[in-house]
């Protein structure tokens, strides 16, 4: 390994951590939804395929990346609250595959939707005005954007946090998760709750999907893959953990980066083979409590 | 109408294969009659493991790739007999489903669901990669079986209704080794874990181990399915790894009436069917099934099959 100078390995490391915000971000949406309404939406990688979509397209006619960046989880928000109303609402209570199987058929149609709406060949993506290029970071030159990535994926972490630990809502909502009932009791008005919630997580996975687009080809497949993804992650950090979603978002973007520096044809599989183990190990995830995965 | 009905709940087993016996003369095409043929299979070896014991595998497509992959590579680079080729194929799945059943039972409910997931994009990346055996993204091509002889007797592969018939013995011995598990004290032990894993343990099942084995058993029968489909299609499709393949099998199993012994094999035919004919005028068969799909989620859960059983009050293990 004459070749491989420490500087690469931290450009590497970078890159995963890039990476790893991405996932971050997904895993962090799944798990609100999951904590709370014991939902696994299946149809994440699909909205995180239609945020990717619209943050293009909003991109393209209104010119301005910021207003994008709040128009589209607006969106794709919009469109889970209406998941939740119509579709996911009538199935509880009845067994807690019904919602997984309803939301992997929801990804079916959301997908085709694209297909109609933008062509089977996807949209050019496109990297925002003043992000393009790259910046001198000390130890080599780094894509500007994947630095405004990280830092952007922080800031969205760091505000879901504030909102769940300093917020009114934030106490129902960490109140819903731990005890449904005695929320109930306490008056507060619980489908309401899990509507917000649901709407939060979808809004937050059409947000990785803007984000993620200037990194990535936008088509209508580029949801499938990350679904199992996003799942290696929640398995990794531990179900219903959002520390664990965050933690294991960046633990899974720096192995696959890493593991594409010095094997590249097993990047893909790198981080099923770091889920396997610790399956093995720790079957509750990194940050997971014994006993909480059923 | 319903006397008939109970000959059938009572003689489960032959009333399928006498079915299958005609089923190729009510479909436009042999072709289709087979395919429905292997994914009813396929749907049914999955319904084991979800309609009878509850545990929803998102993974089931490796066993149907395994079977596939291991009984083309056989014939392709090992020149075997399609029959060695076969057995081949069935103990493979059977070894990935160990594999992959010891890791994924230690886990609960959706977690299941995930695990399963993902463990099952592990195998389609192995394949995926191992490109010089599997053909990588092209898929594997050249299975070709034309002619072989059985006691001595030239049997003609490439006729359909001929191919249709020796795969429909394959997987009448699995129908007969599914339904003969239902019918045993390990079908009972699975239903009573469907029902409450807990109650079941506390009665002094050992429930991972029966896990565990009726895993292996789905999987061997979905790896089944794959080998003969290697043999029907001729080529294996890396997609055939994929975790949208096993979602197909989940729907299958929902559309026909999970948790029925028939019913996966319905949702098969009606969805090869419907794609069969949606295809002709749409391309846009995903947004279809998805919808159609959504609305036996939503309306019908019980599927086809489970709700004209239990119109009739006729139990649902037919």
């Amino acid at each position: 390994m004459t070749g491989l100078s420490l500087e690469l390995l931290c450009m590497q490391l970078l890159t995963g951590i890039a990476l790893g915000s991405i996932y971050a971000l997904l895993a962090l949406g799944l798990c609100l939804i999951f904590g709370m309404l014991n939902v696994v939406n299946f149809a994440h990688g699909a909205f995180f395929m239609v945020g990717a979509f619209l943050g293009v397209y909003f991109l393209g006619i209104t010119g301005n990346f910021w207003f994008s960046l709040i128009l589209t989880p607006l969106v794709t928000g919009g469109l889970g609250l209406i998941t939740e109303r119509f579709l996911v609402r009538p199935l509880y209570g009845r067994g807690l595959d019904y919602p997984l199987l309803l939301t992997f058929g929801l990804s079916y149609v959301l997908i085709e939707a694209m297909r109609v709406t933008f062509g089977i060949e996807g949209l050019p993506s496109i990297t925002p005005e003043g992000l393009g290029g790259t910046v001198d970071v000390g130890i080599g030159t780094f894509p500007k954007y994947r630095l405004f990535l990280i830092a952007a994926t922080a800031f969205i972490i760091f505000a879901v946090w504030l909102f769940i630990q300093k917020t009114r809502y934030g106490l129902i909502i960490k109140a819903g998760a731990a005890d449904q009932e005695i929320v109930k009791v306490l008056g507060v008005d619980i489908a309401k709750v899990w509507l917000l919630v649901f709407g939060m997580g979808c809004a937050i996975a059409g947000l990785s999907g803007i984000l993620a687009s200037p990194t990535r080809s936008v088509n209508p497949e580029m949801g499938i893959p990350i679904l199992a993804e996003s799942f290696v992650v929640t398995v990794v950090g531990g179900m219903g953990s959002p520390a664990g979603a965050v933690v294991a978002g960046l633990l899974v973007g720096i192995v696959y980066s890493m593991t594409s520096l010095f094997f590249p044809d097993l990047a893909e599989l790198s981080i099923f083979v770091l889920m396997a183990m610790v399956l093995l190990i720790r079957p509750q995830g990194l940050f997971g409590k014994a006993g909480a995965m059923g | 109408m319903n006397a008939f009905f109970q000959f059938i709940a009572r003689h489960r087993l032959f009333a399928s294969i006498l079915f299958l016996m005609i089923f190729p003369f009510f479909m436009p095409y042999e072709a289709l009659a087979i395919n429905i043929l292997i994914f009813g299979l396929f749907a049914m070896g999955f319904n084991l493991l979800f309609g009878y014991m509850g545990l929803l595998s998102f993974g089931h497509a490796a066993f149907l790739g395994i079977g596939s992959y291991l009984t083309g590579i056989s014939i392709v680079h090992y020149s075997l007999p399609w029959g060695t080729a076969i057995l081949i194929g069935v103990i493979g799945a059977a070894i990935g489903g160990l594999i992959m059943g010891f890791l994924a039972i230690r886990t609960r409910g959706i977690y299941f669901s995930m695990v399963t997931l993902a463990l099952g994009q592990i195998v389609y990346y192995i394949f995926y990669k191992a490109e010089s055996f599997t053909g990588g993204e092209n898929g594997l091509r050249g299975v070709k079986v034309e002619t072989f002889s059985i006691l001595g007797i030239p049997v003609d592969f490439l006729n359909p209704l001929t191919k249709y018939y020796i795969i429909l013995f394959f997987v009448s011995i699995a129908l007969w080794l599914i339904s003969r598990i239902l019918n045993s004290p390990l079908g009972a032990v699975m239903e009573a874990i469907r029902e409450n894993e807990k109650r079941a343990a506390a009665c002094g099942f050992d429930v991972t181990k029966t896990k565990l084995l009726v895993f292996v058993l789905s999987a061997a029968i979905c790896g089944l399915a794959g080998s003969l489909r290697a043999l029907h299609l001729s080529i294996v499709p890396i997609d055939s790894l994929h975790y949208l393949q096993s979602g197909q099998a989940v729907m299958m199993s929902i559309l026909g009436g999970m948790g029925t012994f028939f019913g996966p094999f319905i949702g098969a035919a009606v969805m090869l069917y419907l794609e069969d004919i949606v295809t002709t005028f749409t391309k846009h068969w995903m947004a279809v099934i998805g919808l159609v799909f959504m609305l036996f989620v939503l309306f019908f859960p019980k599927g086809i099959w489970g709700t004209i059983l239990s119109k009739l009050h006729i139990n649902q293990d037919v």
